[in-house]
């Protein structure tokens, strides 16, 4: 793979919980013409800091630039790229699907069990899949599922985090060098 | 204390040292213009009406870059606040510190479409490098501390503050705190314990410097390229010049960049880029080692950024990382400030000399000057230069003139070329020549520039009348849009597509209408007997240069074309 191959990476945004903050990573993406596959957001362990989950197509060079663009925004405090090797990623995906007969709630019971998915509503016409998973498997159940006729579809975007005990806040030299352009005493 | 939140606001702009604001008032903002009227603010911040709020921005602007100190500049809510986002821009793209002031509707207004409402944080969130909406009385002073200290630091730029008009009603508590106290105490510190780093500071990587010492050791065709970067860091030129002449190799030019190397050095190669040199633009090509140094490679420099500098390892020297590689590919970068970055280089470079590459370089010739008795662009700069003894301040609009001016002046300090090199701002001169000749009331200010930028923001003879503002405005009238009109006629197959500016007014009797001193010239004789009378007045003057409507700018190389592929000789 070279440097211009536009593939798939997930960033982790810690930002400072507040209006605005959401609209101005956003922002970012969009003025500088960066596509977002999916985003998630919510408050971390410190109610006053908020995780973002961003997924972007995106190759090596344009990354870089991501990265540091988003480390100048005053309401970011740190940034960093999961690695699929060294991170897990998970989404919530919710299909609601036509089930008029006992048989395809059956079929669709038993398509749950082998995918892990739970079965979170039920009702005479339709039954509700929740699975929790990476794409492939949602991917994998998603096409199982066409063939009943999905009726509507709903995904958390993905969220990630690194495995082992390393965490965001790491230090890193590129961070140092970033601090220093936010250094203004 | 307990205060009214606007005097929080004027206390907090006295802690910074603020003197000077421009500003237009309007409905929301009615309680800041009162408080200027109450407690003896007006002896001590001084405001200027301008005629329009961009007016107030662009002088904002003009006045934070020929001091060096943050500017402020107020302006109402709605239209106001939208009549400065021009401004806003030009700062932002320009790296200047100017702080701005808003006020908003009242909270129970908010997200209503009331009138004169506008979500101006929203608008100015690409053009500023933070911004805020105050919601409440406690906040005020804390944000302000923030503001200014977001503004001049770093890679300095504009920030907006937006308050709620309900908040400007309201009392709270104010505690005084000089401006070296303001990182220990509230968002200051907090930002500062979130960003978990510390108050010194942060040295440039010593590894690296080191790197680049060997680089210049292997090096046989070095060349230097200074942008804007060396003019924002303070202190930065001295060490700058130490070390171009410690290295001994010739020194290229960005437009804004003007003023960091003396236009009449010998190592100095002149302007770099679509409008560059021949030396400048060649050397870029041939060198083996460029070392770039605040600039940020855009356009209008690298105008084909594949091929810029190919032969050469390219070292990029700048305070903001998101600049490394994002126009041009570079092999090795310094992460710092351009004062401190020079000073570790100079405590280690020893004394070099590359004859041969500078007899290359230099003996390309240039682009010769017509001098045959009607008035030509350059001989206007000439003439500026030779009375004022290359000393006065040169504040420009956009276009033809502007690349004149950059040209053709001769530039030795900081602050000293005043223009708008990244936005391109038509209408930005008239402004920034008067908020820099408010900031320096002792220097003479000369503003170049265009018939058709003068005409966007001309009502501020108004504002340079009343304050008794004395600069002096050369319109370089071709009666043309001139720089669009040159690419149409290279590029368009001189289809003049709506640039012929036919039409009035007359800038003699425009001026007369203000009040303003006016003359006109057609030679350089004519121009010399004007200057040698407006000069020494100590009045504004508008001084109306007649050129060729065919005068073009030389010489060019087109958009997207190798540095060395001039359309235009």
């Amino acid at each position: 793979m070279n440097d211009t191959t536009i593939t798939r990476h997930t960033l982790s945004v810690l930002v400072e919980n507040s209006a605005g903050v959401l609209s101005q990573v956003s922002r970012l993406f969009s003025r500088k013409g960066y596509n977002i596959e999916s985003l998630a957001v919510g408050t971390t362990d410190d109610p006053e800091v908020s995780r973002i989950t961003i997924e972007v197509m995106a190759d090596t060079k344009m990354m870089d630039q991501i990265i540091n663009q988003l480390r100048k925004l005053f309401p970011v405090y740190s940034v960093q790229e999961l690695l699929p090797e060294r991170s897990i990623r998970r989404e919530l995906v919710m299909f609601k699907v036509k089930a008029e007969t006992a048989d395809k709630r059956n079929e669709l019971i038993q398509i749950a069990n082998i995918f892990r998915a739970s079965i979170i509503d039920v009702s005479v016409q339709s039954l509700t899949l929740a699975l929790i998973g990476n794409e492939a498997k949602a991917d994998a159940i998603q096409k199982l599922l066409e063939g009943f006729g999905i009726l509507e579809l709903v995904r958390t975007g993905m969220v990630a985090l690194e495995r082992g005990a390393y965490t965001i806040s790491d230090e890193n030299k590129e961070k140092a060098e970033f601090n220093y352009g936010k250094n203004f005493i | 204390m307990k205060m009214k939140s606007p005097q929080i606001l004027m206390e907090c702009l006295l802690e910074q040292g603020v003197d000077t604001v421009f500003g237009y008032p309007g409905g929301t903002i009615l309680n800041l213009y009162d408080e200027l009227e109450l407690h003896g603010y007006k002896e001590k911040i001084h405001h200027i009406l301008t005629a329009h709020e961009q007016g107030a921005s662009h002088a904002a602007d003009g006045y934070a870059r020929a001091t060096g100190k943050v500017g402020v500049c107020f302006a109402t809510s709605g239209p106001g606040a939208t009549n400065l986002t021009t401004g806003i821009a030009t700062a932002y793209m320009d790296s200047s510190p100017v702080v701005f002031i808003t006020v908003n509707v009242a909270e129970s207004l908010i997200g209503k479409d009331s009138f004169q409402e506008v979500d101006i944080t929203g608008i100015t969130m690409p053009i500023t490098k933070c911004n805020y909406l105050v919601r409440r009385a406690e906040d005020l002073a804390d944000v302000i501390r923030e503001a200014f200290a977001i503004a001049r630091s770093g890679r300095p730029g504009p920030v907006l503050i937006d308050i709620l008009k309900n908040v400007t009603y309201d009392t709270c508590d104010y505690e005084p705190l000089p401006v070296s106290e303001h990182s220990r105490h509230g968002r200051l510190a907090a930002m500062l314990r979130r960003a978990s780093h510390d108050l010194r500071d942060p040295e440039p990587d010593h590894e690296d410097i080191q790197q680049l010492l060997e680089m210049i050791e292997s090096a046989q065709r070095p060349l230097v390229l200074v942008g804007g970067g060396v003019i924002r860091s303070k202190g930065a030129v001295p060490e700058f010049r130490r070390f171009i002449e410690t290295l001994n190799a010739p020194v290229a030019s960005t437009v804004m960049g003007g003023g960091a190397c003396p236009g009449n050095h010998p190592l100095f190669t002149g302007m770099i880029g679509m409008h560059g040199s021949h030396a400048s633009n060649f050397a870029s090509a041939e060198c083996d080692l460029l070392i770039a140094i605040g600039c940020r490679f855009s356009d209008r420099v690298a105008t084909d950024p594949k091929s810029f500098a190919r032969q050469a390892k390219i070292v990029h020297i700048d305070i903001d990382r998101a600049e490394v590689d994002k126009n041009v590919l570079t092999d090795h970068h310094i992460i710092g400030d351009a004062r401190r970055v020079l000073e570790l280089i100079n405590e280690k470079l020893p004394r070099h000399d590359y004859p041969a590459w500078k007899e290359q370089v230099f003996s390309r010739g240039e682009v010769p000057l017509k001098r045959d008795g009607i008035l030509h662009p350059h001989e206007i700069l000439e003439t500026v230069a030779a009375l004022t003894d290359s000393q006065a301040i040169i504040a420009t609009d956009v276009g033809q003139h502007q690349m004149w001016s950059a040209q053709y002046y001769h530039f030795s300090r900081p602050g000293q070329l005043i223009t708008s090199g990244g936005f391109g701002t038509m209408g930005f001169g008239v402004g920034a020549a008067m908020g820099a000749k408010i900031g320096c009331p002792d220097q003479p200010v000369v503003l170049c520039t265009g018939d058709g930028c003068f005409r966007m923001n001309c009502h501020e003879l108004a504002t340079i009348e009343h304050y008794h503002i004395p600069i002096i405005i050369l319109v370089f009238n071709n009666h043309t849009l001139g720089m669009v009109r040159q690419w149409q006629h290279l590029i368009y197959g001189e289809r003049y597509s709506q640039t012929d500016l036919d039409r009035g007014p007359d800038f003699v009797k425009l001026a007369e209408a203000y009040g303003i001193s006016g003359a006109r010239c057609a030679t350089q004789a004519e121009l010399e007997t004007v200057l040698r009378q407006a000069l020494p007045s100590g009045q504004p003057w508008v001084i109306d240069c007649a050129i060729d409507k065919d005068a073009m700018v030389h010489p060019m190389v087109p958009n997207g074309a190798k540095a060395t592929n001039f359309l235009l000789d």
